[in-house]
Formats: structure tokens, C-alpha cells, sequence
């Protein structure tokens, strides 16, 4: 399964550890994602999947613990230099700007990206491009606020996009979609997975498993498990923990 | 700048305000013609609050200490070092910019109603301080500009800019700069990043923007141009007075921008025109004015929340920037 070949990490935690008050929220992760992968993150609510990941794109320091991206120390650096490194971050909760219009929204993140100066016609380019990836070119003009709510989630995918990042982090992206949706959505990032890394929080276990190159099990803050889905499928820890009791949750 | 984008249609509107502004220099009586000065200029004064307030979302309560820093940093250098009129305009605008980027520095550590009192009270500390230190800006008093160090010597021209209509051309030159500069601004990339900022800060630093840099960045600009504001304001009609570091002269650009509608280019202009339209008329039949200006506010914020051009462009000219 794994490359036999020696490959530099893109992504390195080391006793990764969030206490919020008296609870670790995450504790001591060590965790190491290879690029081109697609990681899918799993677990119950509240074992630290979306802090652990949060702690990854910086919206939330760490109590303790170090993090390497591509070799480098970002554990201390704040978020918009860790989104100009390439890790981009996809909102759990919809996160559009809702009074702008859908071009606004995608031209922010590619403006940012565009280093060679002050072109409209590149802006313009990327934004169609991005919109496009995701079906929503023809509704470039719409305020985002008035999308239907699985437009506005591929929109916040079209944002991470835009970004041209090298680690996307997709947190709980299906959430509120309709099977047409996720079809189309599991398309989407195969195609992003061609020049990406992605890092999926997900509840959705068919869509896990179909996805996932590998699969990271958290429980109470800690990695519980690790490996293909084939290994966490048949992990008797990981079926006590969270397949077997949370068969609701798979739902 | 979105989908919508119509800029044909936008420089025409934007051309055809300052053909109307230009006419209007032959056909208003003395007084008007005075006053229209006098708006105009207080127009830039509320363009530059309009960048802060409007585009970036942040509210502050201490714009008369840029507006005064204009004005003062213009009518002391006249008066107490000789300077040149463009030299000491120049001085007053460098004034206000240095200002807005030292209180930025420090005033945006906070935000929303905490950035509102921590402005306020430097405004207040500006204010004090002219008065305290009244041998050299004339405290309560102010000062005079003297007629003669009112002339612009450009080459072998002389602008008096004590004369009527030198004054209105030069108060239409400066409103015609800041109208085209706040176009340029919202309509570029960093206005985009500003709006974002308002709507959403926390969402806009996950899209790689540091915000406190483009925050400092719009307060810089906005103070700069409230500045040039003062600073004119100085030069065209000669006086320099702590009154204008006051309070009054904090909220007031906010109401100007309020009423006109915010986060539209034109809307500081319309603001400020429409208040001094019905203080003016208020006040001619009635002493008791402030009553129907407050009337009048009330209304307006009932029924146009976003302003009159706020509520335009929702309802019908979604092109308006």
C-alpha cells in the first residue's frame, strides 16, 4: 500500500495537545501524512477530530506539542501565513460570505494566490476555473446567501480550491448533501486529489471507505487506530469504539 | 468588481456628480455658493470616515483628531513657521497620516465596541491636548489664517483662495480626487479584501489575508484622507479651532455616512448635503432646529436603514459601488 520508496512527510504532529480548561480535548497526537494521500479522519463526536485539525490550519493554538509542515515549524505561526504555505481549510459549519456575490467570494482566495500583480483578467480566469470545477459558474452573479445549502458547501469547497493549496483540510464537507451530491462530490476530490493532499473529517463510513487511502480512527482525543480501510474494517477496537456502538452516527 | 460588473455606467454616474457640482459654481447665490464649498469639503471628510466605516466595518468614535491634525498641522505651519500654502497642506495631510497609523497600531488590539471607546479617547486626549497647549495653537480660540498667507503662488499664478469661486474650484478639485480615489479603492482587490473583513474576519484570515495589516492599511487611508479634509478646510475658509477636535465633530461624519448610505462612494456626498439642507432650512423658520433635524434622523433610519443610497441600490441599482 505504501510507497516503499524513502518520502519526506507533508505533514508531522508530535504530542499534538489542546486542553480546554480540565479536558484534553486532543492528547498527544502523533500524527504523519504522506503527500498525495487522502486521509480520512473518523471518530465520535467530541473525540478532538475537528480541534485536532483546527490546531493544523491554526485557528487554535496548541497547549503542547509540536507541528511540521513540509519540513518546517509552523507550530507558532499564525493562520494566514500557514494558508500562504498552501494548507487550506474548508468550514465544518458553512462559512461563505453570504451578502457577497459567488465571484466575490471565489476572487478573494484567488487573488491571493496570484503573486504577479494587478491583473483583472487573471482574477476573472481563475475564479471561472474554480467555479467551473464545482458546477457553479453559472451562478457566479447570485449572492452566495441565497445558494441552496449544498451550493453553498461546494462553494466553500470552490474557496479551498481557489486557494491552489497543497493540504486541503475538509471538515464534515457532505454534511446536509443528497446522495446526487456526494456522488458528485467524491468526483470532485479525486480530481483534487491529483495535485493534493487532502485531509477529510467525515461521519459518512461508505464514503470513507469508498475515498480513503487511509483512515485515522480518534477517540477521547487520542488515535485510537490507523490504516487502510480494509485494516480499520476489520480493527476490534475500533468496532467497539465507534463502528459497532455508533451505528447511528454512520448514518 | 462581482458579476454585475458595470463599469461603463459607474464613471459615467461618477462623472456626470461632478459636471452637476462644476454648474453649480454659476448658478448658486453668494451664500449657497459658500455653503456648497463648505459641504464638499466636509464630503471628504466623510468619504475618508466611509472607507473605515463602510467598507471595513470598523466603527470609530475619534475621526476629529485626523480631521483636526489636517487642519492644524496645516494652520500651524502657516502661522507659526511661514510655510507655503502646498507645502503646509501637504505637512497637514503627513500629519493625519502619521496619526491614523500610530492609533491604528494601537486601537485595532481591540475591536467593535472597545474600538469605538479606545478611539474616542484619543480623540479626547487630541482635543485636550490643543487646548492645553494654548500658546501655540490658541486654545479655546483657535486661530486665524491671515488673508495673504491664503495665496497658492503656483509659477507665475496667484490663487487667491479667499475668492468665492477659487474656493469652490479648489473644494470641488480636492472632492473630485477623493471621489476617484475611494472608486479606485473599493473597486481594487484590497477593497474586496476590506468588505471580506467586515462580513466575515475569521473566514477571511483562513483565505491567507492578514487582516490586522489591511485593518491598519484602511485606518491609514481613511485617517489620511480626513486629514486632507481638515487640512482644506483650514486653507479655504481660514480658521483653526479646537471646536473641530471635538466630540460633535466624531459623530458627525459618522451620521453624514449613516444617512447617505454606507459602503456607497457617493454616499458621504448625499449625507452630508441632505443634513446641511435641513439644518439650514430648519433653522430658518424655527430655533428650535435640532429638534426637526433629530425628527428627520429618526425617520430615515426607520425607513432607509441602509442610508438613501444604501436603499437604492438594494431595491433597484444593484450597480451602484
Amino acid at each position: 500500500m505504501i510507497d516503499p520508496l524513502p518520502m519526506d512527510p507533508l505533514l508531522v504532529t508530535k504530542g499534538l495537545t489542546r486542553r480546554f480548561g480540565g479536558l484534553k480535548a486532543v492528547d498527544g497526537v502523533d500524527f504523519t501524512l504522506m503527500p498525495g494521500e487522502i486521509r480520512a479522519v473518523i471518530g465520535p463526536n467530541g473525540a478532538g477530530k475537528t480541534t485536532f485539525v483546527s490546531m493544523v490550519c491554526g485557528r487554535i493554538l496548541p497547549s503542547a506539542g509540536m507541528i511540521l509542515f513540509d519540513g518546517g515549524d509552523i507550530t507558532d505561526m499564525p493562520p494566514h501565513s500557514r494558508v500562504r504555505l498552501g494548507i487550506a481549510y474548508t468550514f465544518q459549519i458553512t462559512s461563505v460570505f453570504p451578502n457577497l456575490s459567488v465571484y466575490d467570494n471565489v476572487a478573494l482566495p484567488v487573488q491571493r494566490t496570484l503573486t504577479d500583480g494587478r491583473s483583472r483578467g487573471a482574477i476573472h480566469t481563475g475564479v471561472l476555473t474554480a467555479l467551473e470545477k464545482v458546477g457553479l459558474a453559472d451562478r457566479a452573479a447570485m449572492q452566495a446567501g441565497q445558494l441552496a445549502y449544498g451550493h453553498q458547501r461546494l462553494l466553500e469547497v470552490a474557496m479551498g480550491l481557489a486557494l491552489k493549496p497543497r493540504l486541503l483540510i475538509l471538515d464534515e464537507p457532505t454534511q446536509g448533501l443528497s446522495d446526487a451530491e456526494i456522488e458528485d462530490f467524491v468526483r470532485l476530490v479525486r480530481t483534487v486529489a491529483e495535485d493534493a493532499t487532502v485531509l477529510l473529517i467525515e461521519h459518512n463510513m461508505p464514503l470513507v471507505m469508498q475515498l480513503a487511502d487511509r483512515i485515522t480512527v480518534f477517540d477521547a482525543g487520542r488515535v485510537l487506530a490507523e490504516g487502510t480501510p480494509e485494516q480499520i474494517r476489520a480493527d476490534a477496537a475500533v468496532q467497539a469504539a465507534y463502528l459497532g456502538t455508533g451505528a447511528g452516527e454512520a448514518a | 468588481m462581482s458579476g454585475g460588473d458595470k463599469p461603463a455606467k459607474v464613471y459615467a454616474l461618477h462623472l456626470a456628480v461632478l459636471a452637476v457640482l462644476f454648474t453649480l459654481n454659476f448658478v448658486l447665490p453668494a451664500y449657497y455658493h459658500g455653503l456648497m464649498a463648505r459641504i464638499m469639503v466636509l464630503a471628504v471628510f466623510a468619504m475618508g470616515y466611509n472607507v473605515l466605516f463602510g467598507y471595513a466595518g470598523l466603527l470609530s468614535l475619534g475621526h476629529a483628531m485626523f480631521f483636526a491634525a489636517g487642519m492644524y498641522g496645516t494652520g500651524l505651519t502657516i502661522v507659526h513657521f511661514g510655510f507655503s500654502v502646498p507645502l503646509a497642506f501637504v505637512g497637514g495631510i503627513a500629519c493625519g497620516a502619521v496619526l491614523a497609523f500610530v492609533i491604528g497600531l494601537l486601537a485595532l488590539r481591540t475591536s467593535g465596541v472597545a474600538f469605538m471607546i479606545v478611539t474616542m479617547m484619543f480623540a479626547q486626549v487630541f482635543a485636550l491636548s490643543l487646548i492645553y497647549f494654548a500658546g501655540w495653537t490658541g486654545g479655546d480660540q483657535g486661530l486665524v489664517i491671515p488673508q495673504p498667507a491664503r495665496i497658492l503662488n503656483l509659477g507665475a499664478a496667484a490663487f487667491d483662495l479667499t475668492d468665492p469661486t477659487v474656493r469652490y474650484m479648489t473644494a470641488l478639485a480636492l472632492f473630485a480626487a477623493a471621489l476617484f480615489a475611494t472608486l479606485a479603492l473599493v473597486r481594487s482587490r484590497h477593497g474586496r479584501v476590506l468588505v471580506a473583513i467586515r462580513e466575515n474576519e475569521e473566514r477571511t484570515k483562513m483565505l491567507g489575508y492578514d487582516t490586522f495589516a489591511n485593518k491598519l492599511a484602511a485606518v491609514t487611508v481613511s485617517g489620511t484622507i480626513s486629514a486632507a479634509a481638515g487640512a482644506a478646510f483650514a486653507l479655504l475658509f481660514g480658521y483653526v479651532g479646537a471646536n473641530f477636535a471635538g466630540v460633535q465633530y466624531s459623530i458627525l461624519p459618522l451620521l453624514w455616512v449613516l444617512l447617505g448610505g454606507a459602503a456607497t462612494t457617493l454616499g458621504p456626498l448625499l449625507g452630508t448635503l441632505v443634513m446641511y439642507v435641513v439644518t439650514d432650512t430648519a433653522s430658518s423658520f424655527t430655533s428650535a432646529w435640532l429638534l426637526i433635524v433629530g425628527v428627520v434622523l429618526i425617520l430615515l433610519v426607520l425607513f432607509f436603514p441602509k442610508g438613501i443610497l444604501g436603499t437604492l441600490r438594494a431595491r433597484w441599482l444593484g450597480w451602484l459601488p
